[in-house]
């Protein structure tokens, strides 16, 4: 618990929108997350990086307990994460979520996809929802296949519509696991300009991903996961020039060689 | 062939059928409801409900339907006294062997449902719910907007057997004085030793006309309504 907490000082911890303290998890004997502590500030971009099973989508997961924690704290603005129930979807709510694999309704319509949660959760009439949803479509680019269903579009289009419905809920924060990783290579871009757009408007954003370039165009921060731990922090530029760590050296030099 | 006259005129060979078609869709739609309510309650989170639905589907799925029906109408009706039709009727003792009946084949199918609907739910994919809780759907409302309606699409085919199985132990009814279709069977063939075959023939030709269809809706309807991923 000492050592790790050097890199978030507790004053910044009590000032996050979200805010890890101690979490600690296991799955099985595995130790996926070990004393994480870790602070995002309002309209903060922090991208986690990290070689496969580092514990990074298990964190991005945990934020809205689609995974829950053995130890540890997890607020957000403010507020503990309640365990199930009620106040526990409520919060949910209030965190946009984006899926490696997409996720969408598959028997719903996008429009329908989009419009759910703002009926269902938000209480809102079906036209109004329907206006803000066709609107949000628009602003990610799939406005014209609206009445199309999630398994006529490309993965990027799908992609898209995720996360236009995650912000028909308008989200304090938005995690993204993986977005772009199921993606074929030309439909990366279109989603990464969506997210890139949405962190120009301050939105506050916790990325896993191992888009370095959007690391670099759109994070404010990196955080370098390996074997549960978080083992280094720092700006983009900085991490990725001049990266501190032994086992963060060794990542990049294996990742930015092609 | 003058037995199979008497078929429509003396014996109501018909309206044997009639009751056996009302049997099994009144069985059917509650035995749905039943079904839903356990399987909802096999895949809740809550520990307790999920014994519950489990052990309904258990108890029920391995006691015999015969016992089930027979139970209706000598453990409920006559020790217990449930009545499910109006006393002073003076059609009330067929209508109590009916609406105990129903009960019974609902009850018992049920189990066979809730199977039904729980392999349907394996069909929809985690994420799905997943994508359903984040963005704060409850669990009800998870399941209602989001699983219930894939996993009832991906289980049109086993349903379908479920209704075809119904129709065929709506049978078991006559052992408790419902004048269903096998009822009415024996009756004939009881005065008609001389052509037992042939009623057996049109009994049996009368099912086939019943649940023949109905298996071929129910395979075309899983193909149309199946859920593109």
């Amino acid at each position: 618990m000492s050592d790790s907490g050097t890199l978030t000082p507790d004053t910044e911890k009590a000032a996050g929108l979200v805010a890890l303290t101690d979490v600690n998890k296991h799955f099985g004997d595995l130790h996926v997350l070990k004393d994480i502590n870790l602070s995002i500030a309002k309209g903060e971009v922090v991208v986690v990086i990290g070689p496969s099973g580092s514990g990074k989508s298990t964190l991005c997961r945990a934020i809205n307990r689609l995974e829950p924690i053995d130890s540890g704290s997890i607020t957000l603005d403010g507020q503990p994460l309640p365990s199930e129930g009620k106040r526990l979807a409520r919060l949910r709510a209030d965190v946009g979520m984006v899926f490696q694999a997409f996720n969408l309704f598959a028997h719903k319509t996008i429009l329908q996809n989009v419009t759910l949660g703002p009926t269902k959760v938000r209480g809102l009439g079906k036209s109004e929802a329907e206006q803000k949803a066709r609107a949000l479509l628009d602003r990610v680019g799939v406005g014209a296949q609206a009445e199309k269903y999630p398994a006529q579009l490309s993965g990027g289009q799908q992609q898209r519509v995720a996360i236009a419905r995650a912000l028909a809920m308008d989200p304090k924060v938005m995690l993204f696991d993986e977005p772009t990783s199921a993606l074929d290579p030309e439909m990366i871009k279109e989603v990464l300009d969506v997210m890139v757009d949405l962190a120009g408007q301050s939105m506050t954003m916790i990325v896993v991903t191992h888009e370095m370039g959007f690391a670099r165009r759109a994070a404010n921060r990196v955080v370098f996961m390996a074997d549960g731990q978080i083992v280094e922090e720092a700006e983009p530029e900085k991490f990725f020039t001049d990266p501190q760590t032994k086992r963060a050296q060794d990542f990049l030099s294996k990742i930015l060689t092609h | 062939m003058d037995v199979i006259s008497e078929f429509f005129s003396e014996y109501d060979g018909l309206g044997a059928f009639k009751t056996t078609i009302y049997l099994t869709l009144l069985s059917a739609l509650l035995a749905l409801l039943i079904g839903t309510v356990v399987a909802v309650m096999r895949v809740s989170p809550v520990r307790v409900l999920r014994s519950m639905g489990s052990a309904y589907v258990n108890i029920v799925r391995n006691t015999p339907l015969t016992l089930v029906i027979v139970f209706c109408n000598l453990g409920l009706f006559l020790q217990l006294g449930i009545q499910l039709a109006d006393p002073n009727s003076p059609t009330s003792i067929d209508d109590n062997n009916f609406r105990l009946a129903v009960l019974g084949l609902s009850v018992y199918h049920a189990a066979f449902v809730a199977e039904a609907i729980r392999s349907g739910v394996n069909t929809v994919p985690l994420g799905q719910a997943e994508a359903a809780r984040a963005i704060g759907l409850p669990f009800l409302k998870t399941l209602r907007y989001v699983v219930l309606p894939q996993a009832f699409r991906g289980a049109v085919a086993p349903l379908g057997n479920v209704l075809i199985a119904l129709t065929k132990n709506s049978t078991v009814a006559s052992v408790i004085g419902v004048t269903e279709a096998s009822a009415v069977m024996k009756v004939m063939m009881e005065n008609r030793p001389d052509v037992i075959f042939v009623v057996f023939g049109i009994f049996a030709l009368g099912f086939v006309i019943l649940t023949l269809p109905v298996g071929i809706l129910f395979t075309s309807l899983s193909k149309r309504l199946a859920v593109k991923r």
